[in-house]
């Protein structure tokens, strides 16, 4: 009897007690279903980022980082049920690595004072903050995409592309058909001739797709896939003899999953990328003592230094970065959401940060303001050595056509406004 | 020859070939409903689960690493052989065969007499359970199969087919996949295998006479667990070809697995219950959705192939609800 006393005693001392501050960062990861094999690596690579933090730095700023992860399956439902179920933990920003979570989200964490980072994907008209005041899509989004391999293109035809023939082969989804409005007001600007054509999910029997490239032979083809879709593009144009160095992917299509399928013939296969390659990085050296060494790796530990493991941690080290700074901004450790949404919108992303985060170059350099939640919109283009079994870095950072892309991002800003009753901010 | 024609018929070839490789899907589920009356629902997540034990078996990954790796700290990963293709095949087909005799006695015997509907959703735990253990087992990463099969359009077929282009220099003869035109080889085969093994065999009798009435073969000492168990490791084996088959395609990777959607309008067209009407299904849905997507697909944007299949599939259904070669299904009041 005295024992459950003392028993109850303490645990009464213990729900009294307050809650020891952490910073709560959820992962709506996908490790199960069609979609895993780019799901763990970058849900890795956001794991680390934060284990290394608590490892080497006691967290951010003296307060420890807890990550939260919920399974989506790249489920649409499954991700709305993982934000519902983590919401209430303090959850101070969600990346859910998918388009059509993303697009459920934007009114959720705008009534729930949640801000969301959509790196590279999701609702590209995100990145005006006047509409948008709760969604970042730093530091490019896919209309940047899209014009950034225009203009490597315009780069390798000394600045003419008039006439040539560029096919767009997408993932029939929302997600694919972003970059057809840039593409077309593309086409019409520098004179190429356009196509788009349609791949159904999940895009394993493309066929009809490639016999049609055959035979209209564009000069370029570009690719908007994710999952399977990427791999049989990849081992199709192989088999119609494609010249690899003239297909060029989103940065969604560019991973090592997509190109060791197809082997020796996805040589000089190309692709965007938002961020360095490989691992030849400092972090990299720190993650391997810290992490890997003391036993605290995230999933097998066998996707350290692949591409999207490698976006897993930048999109870690910008939020980690956003809380520094909303940190520094209301002066205090244990910060809310809504100080970190504060935080993204003042971020600033210097060449002395990325040296400091052991990433130098690895990102742009670039500054988030109250209208600009989008970035730079810069991106490089990145090249498949089949023998070596890597990627390589074949230009440096390329920007985005701002005039075509900000008349478009306005447009799309003040339909959703309109539609939502939103007034601009900023003013 | 006229381009467009030429065009055509080029579609058309290819067609005839993507049809192939649905079969090959399809024919995996006609073999357990024809048997036993069971919709296998986990029939792609099968081809999936066998795609993965020969390549993880050909690779000497070791099963279950990442679990052990976890509960004991091990770093265990691979067993650091390379097994040649064939013994790889060989081994695979054996699990298969182990996994329909699990399959029997631990999930179709507890079954006997339920309704269609209780089997078939025994089927979707089935392909669920599949799915996880196959993760837990090798990986989710993507793995490519490595068995020697050709990849890439003949240059034979495209050399001496271009004089029909009579000088036409958009025509650059007919292309046609290595990887398809194996693949129909090996179907033609299978089925034939097939047809021999259940018309000249003694097993392959009994297995027709389960499919025609239970009752009647039981009456007359035929094994209703051992033909499941038969009919469902012939299941498992079809499955490891599609498995091969379209993993040489996409790599072998979890999304393998929803090949059954492109398996379901075949079945429908060419009825459940023919060995047959798998493959006549098959060709019918590649070269039908094949020519619309040629012919019509620029027209309404394109990516017709999925929903064309089952819409021609609808269509059949109207006029023969059982499929083109499928049983007719008689009812006395």
């Amino acid at each position: 009897m005295k024992m459950k006393i003392a028993t109850l005693a303490v645990g009464a001392v213990m729900a009294a007690a307050p809650a020891m501050a952490d910073l709560v960062f959820p992962s709506l990861s996908y490790r199960t279903g069609p979609y895993a094999a780019g799901g763990i690596p970058f849900a890795d690579g956001y794991a680390d980022y934060f284990t290394l933090l608590n490892e080497r730095d006691g967290g951010i700023g003296g307060v420890p980082t807890r990550l939260v992860e919920c399974e989506t399956g790249y489920n649409t439902e499954k991700g709305v049920e993982c934000y519902e179920a983590t919401k209430g933990e303090g959850s101070l920003v969600y990346q859910p690595l998918s388009t059509g979570i993303t697009y459920q989200l934007i009114p959720k964490t705008a009534a729930d004072g949640i801000p969301l980072h959509t790196m590279g994907y999701g609702r590209t008209s995100a990145a005006n903050g006047k509409v948008f005041g709760n969604v970042f899509n730093y530091p490019a989004n896919y209309w940047d995409g899209a014009s950034i391999a225009v203009n490597h293109l315009l780069d390798l035809n000394g600045g003419d592309i008039g006439g040539k023939k560029i096919s767009l082969v997408y993932h029939n989804s929302a997600y694919g058909k972003e970059p057809i409005r840039t593409l077309e007001e593309l086409s019409k600007k520098h004179g190429f001739d356009f196509k788009a054509i349609p791949v159904d999910h999940p895009g394993q029997e493309q066929k009809s797709q490639w016999l049609q490239i055959r035979r209209e032979r564009p000069d370029y083809v570009l690719m908007w896939g994710w999952g399977v879709m990427n791999q049989v593009a990849i081992q199709e144009a192989a088999n119609i003899r494609f010249p690899m160095e003239n297909f060029i992917g989103i940065w969604w299509s560019g991973s090592e999953n997509d190109v060791l399928p197809a082997g020796d013939g996805a040589n000089g296969y190309k692709s965007l990328a938002l961020h360095g390659t490989g691992s030849n990085y400092p972090i990299y050296t720190d993650i391997q003592k810290f992490v890997v060494d003391a036993g605290k790796a995230a999933g097998a530990g066998d996707q350290i230094g692949t591409v999207l493991y490698s976006r897993g941690m930048y999109a870690a080290m910008l939020a980690a970065e956003a809380v520094k700074k909303a940190q520094a901004i209301h002066g205090t450790g244990d910060i809310t959401p809504a100080q970190m949404r504060d935080g993204m919108e003042a971020l600033e992303i210097s060449a002395e940060t990325l040296e400091a985060n052991g990433m130098p170059g690895f990102g742009p350099e670039f500054s988030v303001s109250c209208e600009n939640h989008g970035g730079p919109g810069l991106g490089m283009v990145q090249q498949w050595d089949a023998s070596a079994q890597s990627w390589s870095l074949i230009t440096d950072f390329i920007g985005s056509d701002k005039d075509v892309i900000g008349p478009l991002i306005a447009e799309d800003s003040a339909a959703f406004a309109a539609e939502n009753n939103i007034s601009e901010r900023c003013n | 020859m006229p381009e467009q024609l030429l065009f055509a018929v080029e579609v058309t070839l290819n067609g005839l070939m993507a049809g192939v490789m649905y079969a090959l899907v399809a024919l995996g589920f006609v073999l357990i409903f024809k048997a036993s009356g069971i919709f296998n629902y986990a029939q792609g997540v099968m081809a999936l689960f066998a795609a993965l034990t020969l390549v993880g078996l050909q690779n000497g990954q070791i099963p279950f690493a990442h679990l052990i790796n976890a509960i004991f700290g091990t770093k265990l990963h691979h067993f650091g052989w390379h097994m040649p293709a064939v013994l790889a095949i060989l081994l695979a087909a054996g699990v298969m065969v182990i996994l329909a005799i699990l399959v029997e006695r631990y999930l179709l015997k507890h079954l006997v007499n339920q309704e269609p509907i209780i089997l078939f959703m025994a089927t979707i735990g089935l392909a669920y359970f599949m799915e996880g253990i196959g993760d837990l087992m090798w990986g989710s990463d993507i793995k490519k199969m490595d068995v020697g099969l050709p990849q890439g359009g003949s240059f034979w077929i495209e050399e001496n087919t271009q004089w029909l282009g009579f000088g036409n220099e958009n025509f650059y003869g007919f292309f046609l996949d290595q990887l398809d035109i194996v693949a129909t080889v090996i179907a033609a085969i299978l089925v034939a295998g097939l047809v021999i093994f259940s018309q000249y065999t003694k097993q392959g009798r009994a297995m027709r006479a389960v499919a025609d009435d239970h009752q009647a073969a039981l009456s007359v000492g035929i094994s209703l667990r051992f033909i499941w168990v038969l009919v469902w490791s012939i299941a498992g084996f079809v499955a490891l070809v599609a498995g091969i088959m379209w993993g040489a395609k996409s790599g072998v990777q979890f999304s393998l697995s929803l090949i059954a959607l492109k398996a379901l309008p075949v079945l429908m067209l060419g009825g459940f219950t023919s060995i047959p009407g798998a493959i006549v299904g098959g060709l019918i849905i590649g070269v039908g959705e094949k020519l619309f997507e040629f012919s019509i697909g620029p027209l309404v944007g394109g990516a017709t192939e999925n929903w064309f299949a089952y819409v021609l599939a609808l269509i059949f259904l109207v006029f023969r609800p059982q499929g083109l070669f499928g049983e007719k299904i008689i009812e006395r009041v």
